[in-house]
């Protein structure tokens, strides 16, 4: 390998330097029936799940072709995504925000080839790389974070429970049968980079053990204040200890009842590291929504406290998230969405009907938000 | 041959969804064969190391990345994640796996042969493996070693004339949902909003100046496509102020059943025959609209544009024609003091270029932040701490009632001396002359 320079001069940064450009204008890549019609779109209709018209003012109709994928993709895969857009797109494509990949063709016979191609074309493994779905009244593509392939602070990997739970909600991906859209997030640990706090349903990693104490480094490695200033709950307190050797260094103890798990102090701190094999796992959330369409937006509730890492296809979890689904599709009103529904039944009803086991740990004593979520009526049922 | 036997990610190649794992070992093996002869300047195996990496977390239930290292780009703050692996001995490809950040275009449309370039340049300088896209919207490098750092962005400034994104305490790379492009219930262009302010606050965005993150995402409308409410320091979310159009010709295609509801998306299931009043009328939060002598009223005062009318009969009703946006404030996800969702600060404001309105309430609220917030405190959660009237003062807007969803239900109010009549300053022996002690 000889190192190639890009032009960069390493002994004088500032030469030719060029910074703060931004991203390239979204204009240059509009394909031409939206640049004529931006702004003069009449309605749209889904023609089935996967494929959208929209039509202007002008006559003109702009056809999208949307398919799912796993959003950890590799040049092989872009590059092949890009042959398929310059075959039936004048090389035009887009993503939306939940990782799928829209095709956008001017005319409706090129719809039926692109379907055909897309669909045929399938992984070594079998997976399909393209399944063409995920519009409408269906389960599309889930959202997540970076998990064990990138990051330094998960609780469970998110490609991997990605991957597993869509292969379980395939058939929803490909069909408009739910009462209403459902969204499926996925984040790795409290940070939810990516959020998932409302969603439909959501897969969060958790640790349910204290950080470890690396004294011998703690000092060295990291500025103990923000450590102790970064804990939400006031855990964290400095401390001497006594190293085995005898010598005396500047730590912190952590009181292990105030801890959350929150991940905060390692944030901060290396040395405070918390992930475990047996501590780790997912908490399942439900019921939340940013849409304001028809109630207003909502935070997903806890409705699993935690189910443990069971490596690679998180069988528990899945068959949880399936169960959700099938008696929420069976029992919601049209345009329903999951939280509209349990509020509707009541929690007590959708614990019943989902057979999940309601447990302290789902009672929240967070601070003052916990009183305004216990019941105070006698208004419940039996 | 694979590096690495990976027998517990092999279960993932199976099922009908795209699997990353297919995926990566497809990458390992092309740069393995390396047919088009590229001077890879990273270890060509750093995909098979990845794939091994990850195997040994599925055997080990953790994760084997350390806390990441301060690497970057001259001169910015952001965009670069430095990542290294606990193992490098057994995965020496991945020893430095650094992140880059690479803004994405609003709307995130693309050509084939400027996705293409950017692979040519990854696949020479990187990994080869991305986001598309990471959460926060840019396009994610997954994968580089220090030196390489800084010939990534060399070429991406100045051949490609792209910018790297936010990470940090910065401005984030701004998101927008696709809005007017295709969508016709768009209220304003969120792609040149987003990406005017992008570019108008580039030294926010790579230099760390501020207490925490800081968001910004465009939603054309109520339906909160980026979930804007939920995610965003600061949403701006479309609306308008007018009628909703009425073409009572269509409504009656909906109710004969010529027309699909909800733009067709509900067909795979029988919901028996559409039934106006079922699905709209009664659904109307706000009970505003009625039939009478078969045609569709709307008490456009009482609307509150939630939208669910518009997506059930899109060809019958659209958005009205005096718009701009809401802007609301604080949204975040829960860490560190619980989730919170966007309170509304600005009911409506136009949304025309070279939007200096908006422009104004942006700078008023970050001079406060900057001036107040803590380290590592969101900016929802300063609102929480100092109070929402105090966000009021700092911008300058006049308090209102659809600022809250009810008045307070404690009247511990902190009324301010110049509020009260005399002031506060009073003389006790003037007091005494008339109440003994
Ligand atoms: S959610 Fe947490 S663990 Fe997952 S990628 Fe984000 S910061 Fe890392
Ligand atoms: S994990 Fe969170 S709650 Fe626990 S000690 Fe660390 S910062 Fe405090
Ligand atoms: S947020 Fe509204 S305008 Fe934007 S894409 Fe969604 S429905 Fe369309
Ligand atoms: S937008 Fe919502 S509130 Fe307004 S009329 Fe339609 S359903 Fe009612």
């Amino acid at each position: 390998m000889a190192f190639i320079s890009s032009g960069y001069n390493p002994d004088k940064p500032m030469e030719n330097r060029i910074t703060d450009i931004g991203p390239r204008k979204f204009d240059e890549f509009y394909p031409p029936v939206i640049a004529k019609n931006k702004g003069k779109w009449l309605y749209h209709e889904v023609l089935k799940p996967g494929v959208l018209v929209h039509v202007a003012e002008s006559g003109d109709e702009i056809y999208t072709v949307r398919c799912g994928g796993a959003r950890l993709m590799s040049t092989a895969h872009i590059r092949e995504i890009c042959d398929i857009a310059e075959k039936y797109c004048g090389g035009h494509l887009r993503f939306t925000t939940r990782n799928n990949i829209e095709f956008l063709l001017d005319k409706k016979d090129k719809v039926e080839p692109l379907i055909k191609d897309l669909e045929s074309r399938k992984f070594d493994g079998g997976s399909f790389k393209f399944p063409v779905g995920g519009t409408g009244a269906s389960i599309t593509n889930i959202v997540h974070t970076q998990g064990w392939i990138h990051c330094h602070t998960p609780a469970t990997d998110a490609s991997g429970t990605v991957k597993a739970t869509m292969d379980v909600l395939f058939d929803e991906f490909k069909q408009h049968r739910m009462p209403a859209k459902l969204r499926v997030s996925m984040a790795c640990c409290l940070n939810m980079c990516g959020a998932v706090h409302c969603s439909d349903i959501a897969i969060l990693g958790y640790h349910r053990k204290p950080p470890m104490l690396d004294h011998e480094y703690l000092d060295k490695m990291c500025e103990i204040p923000l450590a102790i200033a970064a804990c939400p709950t006031a855990a964290i307190k400095p401390s001497k200890m006594d190293l085995p050797g005898g010598a005396k260094v500047n730590s912190v103890a952590v009181n292990d009842s105030r801890c959350m798990f929150c991940g905060n102090c390692y944030t901060m701190c290396p040395a405070m590291p918390l992930a475990d094999k047996e501590g780790d796992g997912v908490v399942l959330m439900v019921g939340g929504k940013v849409s304001n369409r028809i109630s207003t937006p909502k935070f997903s509730k806890v409705v699993v406290a935690f189910l443990p890492n069971e490596m690679p296809r998180w069988p528990e979890m899945t068959k949880t998230i399936r169960k959700i689904v099938d008696v929420y599709a069976a029992s919601a009103n049209k345009y329903e969405r999951l939280g509209e529904w349990a509020e509707r039944i009541g929690w007590e009803r959708f614990f019943e009907k989902c057979e999940l086991p309601f447990t302290h740990h789902l009672i929240d004593d967070f601070r003052d938000p916990a009183y305004y979520t216990w019941r105070q009526t006698t208004q419940f049922k039996f | 041959m694979a590096k690495h036997a990976t027998p517990l990610l092999d279960q993932l190649e199976s099922g009908p969804w795209p699997s990353f794992v297919s995926d990566l070992k497809q990458q390992a093996a092309k740069r393995a064969k390396n047919a088009e002869k590229i001077d890879f300047q990273i270890p060509a195996d750093v995909v098979d190391d990845l794939l091994g990496l990850l195997e040994l977390s599925f055997v080990d239930g953790v994760t084997h990345w350390k806390h990441g290292g301060i690497v970057g780009v001259f001169g910015y703050g952001g965009g670069v994640i430095g990542r290294y692996c606990d193992q490098p001995e057994k995965f020496p490809g991945v020893a430095h796996f650094h992140t880059m950040r690479v803004s994405q275009p609003a709307g995130k449309f693309y050509t084939a042969e400027y996705l293409r370039q950017l692979c040519d340049l990854w696949d020479l300088r990187g990994s080869g493996i991305t986001n598309m896209h990471g959460s926060t919207g840019d396009i994610i490098f997954l994968g580089t070693t220090t030196p390489q750092l800084e010939e990534v962005f060399f070429e991406l400034t100045h051949k490609f004339n792209q910018d790297l994104g936010g990470s940090g305490s910065n401005l984030r790379t701004p998101a927008d949902c696709i809005g007017q492009a295709r969508c016709e219930y768009a209220c304003y262009d969120t792609q040149n909003l987003c990406h005017t302010l992008t570019n108008e606050y580039q030294d926010e965005l790579h230099r760390p100046a501020f207490p925490y993150k800081f968001k910004f995402k465009f939603d054309g409308c109520p339906n909160c496509c980026v979930a804007s409410i939920a995610r965003a320091d600061m949403s701006f979310i479309g609306t308008w102020k007018d009628d909703i159009k009425i073409d009572q010709e269509a409504v009656q295609a909906y109710i004969g059943g010529e027309i699909a509801p909800n733009a067709n998306d509900h067909n795979g299931r029988d919901w028996g025959k559409f039934d106006i009043q079922k699905e709209v009328i009664k659904l109307c939060p706000t009970a505003c609209m009625w039939m009478e002598g078969g045609k569709l009223k709307i008490d456009t005062r009482e609307c509150n544009r939630c939208m669910h009318c518009i997506n059930v009969m899109p060809r019958a009703l659209r958005i009205g024609d005096d718009r701009g946006l809401s802007i609301l404030a604080g949204a975040k996800a829960p860490i560190l003091d619980g989730a919170q969702m966007g309170s509304l600060l600005v009911p409506f404001i136009p949304a025309e270029e070279p939007y200096d309105e908006i422009k104004e309430v942006i700078e008023s609220v970050w001079d406060w932040w900057m001036e107040e917030g803590k380290n590592r405190e969101r900016l929802g959660e300063l609102i929480k701490r100092q109070g929402f009237q105090k966000l009021l003062e700092v911008t300058g807007i006049e308090p209102m009632p659809q600022h809250v969803k009810e008045p307070r239900s404690n009247p511990y109010i902190f009324w301010k001396e110049e509020e009260v009549e005399g002031g506060w300053t009073r003389d006790i022996t003037e007091y005494r002359k008339h109440h003994q002690r």
